[in-house]
């Protein structure tokens, strides 16, 4: 959004304080999360915005298989080290403002799955804001998560939450390749095929609001 | 017990077309799986598809006995026909530091991602195979995952822990 970044510029004191608290109710009652269902737990997500716990009593039933489109992203099920790299380029094709909630033991610590195949916690691979533990979680239990994620929008300031304009998040995408891992010998050989033949970096450098947390 | 008179049929004569080629046949619960040199793997496998009508691969798998047996690795290929509904296992017995073997897949052609998950997971490296690489596994990751000596967590970084 391009006029309140500009509002929050020239007045930074003044006006912000109010205009915090209407974008962030705002914010909060129509949040659209990303059609992400990784696992069981992706069953129980279905559940929560059926008739009988009905999610749309809090704003959030608005399910979008664009990430272009989308709030949340409900990490639901265990990230495979293979779904990982995908996980993170969805996190990163959702435009700001963005939330993750983390859903169930095994997206928030890796689970009974303590092995080579499953990522340990899903906050190694997108800043998480709201873990819901569970194997699987009961509906109501995702529920409280929105609401608690509600809460947690209307204590933050617009200054927060700006969309990345930098060079560097565009060039980051390139069409047919994903995110190499930091550390192995692909990255060496990918770091040489840059410096050779001036392409673009195939992985996605993290976003400013992830660079934000982190510091 | 289920009679395997009929598949013995074609392990003899597979044994009368060259003698060399069957090293040893065993018969248990009603399966009847012969052992299989290395060298004569891609001849037997033609032979029982174009002489015997073996026309189906129905899996083609590795196993890892252990680090500390030789030959290490054993590659099976449970073959089925579709014209007399006789089923057969071949076993190929391969040592770890040679672990290489030829690839069928030009024989049967959905051997191709077969043999790709079995290098994926042991290791085995396949022979003028079109295109092998892992199929499961990320194309990054370190090591052969069902190797008995693979560890649970596997190696950093990617393990992540």
């Amino acid at each position: 959004m391009g006029l309140e970044n500009k509002l929050v510029e020239s007045l930074p004191e003044v006006l912000t304080v109010k205009l915090d608290a209407v974008v962030n109710w705002a914010r909060k009652s129509s949040l659209w999360p990303a059609t992400f269902g990784l696992a069981c737990c992706a069953i129980e997500m279905m559940n929560t915005v059926s008739s009988r716990n009905d999610l749309s009593r809090f704003g959030a039933e608005t399910f979008r298989a664009s990430p272009r489109q989308a709030d949340v992203m409900i990490v639901s099920g265990r990230v495979s080290r293979k779904m990982a790299p995908v996980l993170r380029r969805i996190y990163d094709q959702m435009p700001e403002p963005k939330w993750v909630i983390s859903m169930g033991a095994c997206a928030t610590s890796g689970g009974v799955f303590d092995n080579y195949a499953i990522v340990q916690g899903v906050d190694k691979v997108v800043p998480v804001d709201v873990y819901v533990p569970g194997c699987p979680p009961r509906p109501e239990m995702l529920v409280h998560a929105i609401t608690m994620l509600q809460d947690k929008i209307m204590k933050e300031s617009m200054r927060d939450r700006q969309d990345t304009y930098e060079a560097e998040s565009r060039v980051s995408v390139v069409p047919g390749t994903l995110p190499v891992t930091e550390g192995t010998a692909l990255e060496r050989e990918t770091e040489i095929e840059v410096a050779q033949k001036q392409v673009p970096r195939p992985y996605t450098v993290p976003s400013r609001h992830e660079r934000r947390r982190s510091s | 017990m289920a009679d395997t008179a009929a598949v013995h049929q074609f392990v003899d004569k597979l044994k009368a077309s060259n003698p060399a080629w069957v090293d040893e046949v065993i018969d248990s619960l009603g399966e009847v799986s012969i052992v299989v040199s290395r060298e004569s793997i891609v001849d037997v496998c033609r032979t029982l598809k174009e002489d015997h009508n073996f026309d189906l691969l129905a899996d083609l798998c590795g196993a890892d006995r252990g680090p500390e047996e030789d030959p290490r690795f054993v590659v099976n290929y449970h073959l089925f026909s579709t014209k007399h509904f006789n089923r057969l296992r071949v076993k190929v017995r391969v040592s770890e530091d040679d672990a290489k073997i030829h690839t069928v897949s030009h024989i049967w052609r959905t051997a191709d991602w077969h043999e790709r998950e079995t290098y994926d997971l042991f290791g085995v490296v396949f022979e003028n195979h079109p295109d092998l690489r892992r199929i499961l596994l990320p194309s990054d990751f370190d090591g052969h995952a069902l190797r008995k000596d693979y560890p649970l967590r596997g190696y950093e970084p990617y393990s992540m822990n």
